[in-house]
């Protein structure tokens, strides 16, 4: 008997028990079900959530690999100083630099992993629904945005809150108003804001370093402009945009995150416009801060001086911007859901993303503050929209002469 | 030049010059083509009349049927078989003269089918002939009550069977058929020319307008209809739907009603009208991939397609489809023609588990994304789609993709989610109105989510009627 066999008479036998959501959910993960069509259209399209999940995991996977070698790469280079000439076969696609990454990203991926899909099997079980594949994406996500050496317990609670009470109450997945992953990383940075913080984080054991000979700083770009230490950085644009900078775990490579985003746009998976409009909004605001500096009305003694004067177009290759504007703002569940209203949406988390980033004295990143705003905002924007709608139904219906009314 | 050009578009006559071409030509860009293998070949093969006859109560949305005649008493082709309990006006013809075999009901004794046993000698109820030029709209109109002709008219709101009382701001038909393997209505209707003018003349008697699509390269059939204002229709499915040319010409509004029409029933009311008989003959494309040969056969209302499948040479392991894969009705190898049907289709079954099949590169089967599906590099390719799903039902969660092959300029997600909440209000503001649930039949098949939107929006329709009626 094939395996085929056995699994669809394992579940027969689960049918109607309460452990069919859970033995369903590892079936349907091996084969597409047997199911067929009854009403409507006998035909169906090939796609379904799985695939669809799939598509964006698969547009991470570059980021993740990247990640890998970085977090490496960040932790021999505060210990022994930046290459003189950077080679990438010699200094970063390493050995050392990925066995650092495996043994501090991997625990973090299967943390999230565990721990979240656990809790949508439990929760699938106890109410008797099909495990939905919303996790595949948020599980893979959520260890990309925390700093490399985030501890797994923190991670753990973490995840738990933001599956339960950021989606689970809500009736699980398609019906959060949060972004999931999101709100993981929002419940670390106010829960354990020293761990999530500061210029010492974003390098792997930074923090253990700190006060030794080997104390070189791990601070980020962004940490550098708003101490008001813009000159001290030599991270050059490059560097900047294909990644070799300190930051969250999968944050760093523009150039990886843009390739990622291109793979998504093209399988039509994420919306186009509202990354394309997101751009847009952080470079306005970059301009504004950048003319405003020109305009002369801050001066050097600003505190805000150096995040002001950073090249406008700069702020799309540091930090999580780019990381947010692909897999996170485009996330259709939390985001705009009509195409209207997708312009509007992602314009307003790239412009209030840059405007976060420079007058936050806590914690110089915007983007995922932006974000779970705008996911808060993204149905009263679609009610407008929709209400355009409505308001010319209801005028065509009174404007029309000679109305010929059913009686 | 500037002057002379704003002249232009401020000159009322510009304007209304503009809107008249725009009102007549209409382009659907937003859609799908579902390519399938089986298309029926342009021939009508021979065959004798089968002799069982079922008419199906399901075709009837909404109609309670009262029985006119009783399990073995002998009818005429064209007399009536039942009537709607709520309308005794309406009523329901047989299809052939012969015996009234068997009624079947089901829980509660509701009737779900009647049976008839054609009689080799046909008998035919013969209706007083209409002076089409001099027939008052009250004449036209009774005659097509009393001759069963009256259920193939339908309403928007409802998309139900039209009420008798109403009068309609317009009537709309849709001369082409887009939707995937349907039965091409230039070559159905290609030798009823006259009937089909006949009833569009009488049907303009009834409606201040009578709107009809055609196909924009021309059409034997409809391209020189006279009494109806036509316009030339190109695109991809649903162009052909005619939910799509009411949206375009002149959608409904709160308290209008429209009537709807099938282009290959008007041959039925034109004969009706010209000679007095109800003939519900039509040539029904049997096409899919589960047939050895595609063609077209002469059937009426209700036949038996028992004979008809075993000649095409039907496969087992079939789905049998009262009409075309996007709208149609399951039927089996034992099933009989639906009322409205000109389509029967045979596809194969998608019942077994795909190893691995939401990951793995895709290029058997259709999609609008390209998410490792390959469908959009062949936009030629036939394809053999099963009834597989192709996934499992799951809450609605990816946007953008229903609007992409929805040309109505309503929000489908948002017009679903409030007939799933049943929110009357935000259902009547959002267009439910104006859709059937036909016009849902491409985003169902395009959803991620796998969600039965033709059945969400019947419901929807059905609370709209019994809550404001």
């Amino acid at each position: 008997m094939s395996l085929k066999d056995k699994l669809h008479e394992t579940k027969l036998k689960f049918q109607g028990t309460k452990m069919a959501p859970a033995f369903n959910a590892i079936h349907t993960f091996l084969y597409t079900p047997n199911e067929t069509t009854h009403s409507g259209a006998h035909v169906r399209g090939a796609d379904d959530l799985k695939r669809t999940m799939n598509t964006v995991i698969l547009s991470l996977i570059p980021v993740v690999l990247f990640s890998f070698f970085n977090a490496g790469y960040q932790h021999f280079s505060a210990i022994n100083g930046f290459p003189a000439e950077f080679n990438l076969w010699e200094h970063f696609l390493t050995w050392d630099n990925l066995v650092v990454g495996l043994t501090t990203i991997l625990p973090l991926l299967i943390v999230s992993y565990g721990v979240g899909l656990g809790i949508e099997f439990l929760f699938a079980v106890l109410k008797g629904h099909e495990v939905e594949e919303g996790y595949l994406v948020t599980g893979i996500l959520v260890p990309l945005i925390v700093p490399v050496d985030t501890p797994l317990w923190m991670l753990a609670i973490a995840v738990a809150f933001g599956v339960v009470i950021g989606k689970e109450v809500f009736g699980g997945t398609g019906m959060n108003i949060l972004n999931p992953a999101l709100t993981i990383r929002a419940f670390l940075f106010f829960a354990y804001p020293t761990w999530m913080s500061g210029d010492k984080v974003w390098v792997h054991q930074a923090v253990e370093r700190a006060g030794t000979a080997d104390a070189i700083s791990g601070e980020t770009i962004l940490g550098y402009l708003a101490q008001g230490k813009a000159g001290e950085y030599t991270y050059s644009i490059s560097d900047m945009f294909f990644g070799f900078i300190p930051g969250s775990v999968g944050e760093t490579s523009t150039f990886l995150i843009l390739l990622g985003g291109l793979f998504l746009i093209y399988s039509k998976i994420a919306s186009w416009r509202i990354m394309v409009s997101a751009v847009i909004g952080a470079l306005v605001m970059g301009l504004i801060f950048n003319s405003v500096v020109n305009a002369g009305w801050i001066t050097e003694t600003s505190k805000f001086y150096d995040l002001m004067s950073f090249p406008f177009w700069q702020h799309l290759i540091v930090g999580g911007l780019a990381f947010g504007i692909v897999f996170m703002a485009t996330d259709p569940v939390t985001g705009a859901q009509t195409e209207l209203g997708k312009w509007y949406y992602g314009f307003f988390i790239g412009f209030i993303s840059v405007l976060i980033r420079v007058f936050n004295p806590a914690y110089p990143e915007g983007v995922f503050l932006a974000i779970l705003l705008m996911n808060v905002f993204a149905p009263t924007i679609d009610h407008y929209v929709v209400r355009a709608n409505v308001a010319r139904r209801k005028k065509r219906a009174t404007s029309l002469p000679n109305i010929q009314t059913a009686h | 030049m500037k002057t002379k050009l704003s002249a232009l578009f401020l000159c009322p006559n510009f304007n209304h010059l503009v809107s008249r071409i725009m009102s007549q030509d209409i382009h659907i860009k937003k859609g799908l083509d579902i390519k399938l293998v089986g298309a029926a070949a342009r021939e009508i093969a021979p065959a004798t009349p089968p002799k069982n006859y079922r008419i199906q109560l399901e075709d009837f949305h909404g109609l309670t049927p009262k029985m006119l005649k009783k399990t073995g008493e002998t009818v005429q082709s064209g007399e009536p078989l039942f009537c709607d309990k709520d309308r005794p006006e309406v009523v329901v013809v047989a299809p052939v003269s012969g015996l009234v075999q068997e009624i079947h009901r089901g829980e509660r004794r509701r009737i779900l089918s009647v049976d008839i046993l054609a009689d080799s000698e046909q008998k035919q109820v013969k209706h007083a002939v209409l002076d089409l030029h001099a027939a008052q709209a009250d004449q036209i109109k009774s005659l097509l009550l009393v001759s069963g002709c009256w259920p193939l008219i339908k309403q928007r709101p409802y998309d139900v069977i039209a009420g008798v009382q109403t009068t309609p701001k317009a009537i709309f038909i849709a001369g082409l058929d887009t939707a995937p393997l349907a039965a091409e209505l230039d070559f159905i209707l290609k030798d009823q020319v006259d009937e089909v003018q006949a009833a569009v003349t009488a049907l303009s008697k009834l409606a201040p307008v009578v709107h009809i699509s055609a196909p924009a390269q021309g059409s034997a059939v409809f391209s020189g209809l006279k009494d109806c204002q036509l316009h030339r229709v190109s695109g991809v499915h649903p162009a052909g739907l005619v939910g799509t040319l009411i949206n375009r010409v002149d959608p409904v509004n709160k308290g209008e009603v429209v009537w709807t029409i099938q282009a290959a029933d008007l041959a039925i009311i034109g004969k009706v009208i010209t000679q007095g008989i109800y003939d519900s003959s039509r040539t029904v494309a049997f096409a899919g991939a589960n047939f050895e040969t595609n063609q077209y056969i002469s059937l009426k209302q209700g036949a038996s397609l028992f004979e008809a499948l075993k000649k095409f040479g039907l496969k087992s392991g079939s789905r049998v489809i009262n009409g075309n894969v996007l709208t149609g009705k399951k039927s089996h190898k034992e099933g009989y023609l639906g009322f409205y049907n000109t389509t029967v289709t045979a596809i194969p079954e998608g019942n077994d588990y795909e190893f691995f099949g939401w990951n793995k590169p895709v290029t058997e089967k259709v999609s609008i994304t390209r998410a490792l599906t390959f469908s959009w590099l062949f936009p030629k390719k036939n394809y053999n789609l099963t009834t597989n799903t192709n996934g499992e039902h799951r809450a609605f969660v990816v946007t953008g993709h229903y609007e992409q092959v929805f040309p109505l300029d309503i929000y489908p997600m948002q017009l679903l989610k409030a007939c799933m909440i049943k929110d009357l209000d935000e259902m009547e503001a959002l267009g439910l109105y104006e859709v059937a649930p036909e016009d849902f039949s491409l985003t169902e098949f395009v959803c991620i989510s796998k969600q039965p939107h033709q059945q969400i929006i019947r419901e929807g329709l059905d609370l709209l009627q019994k809550e404001i009626g």
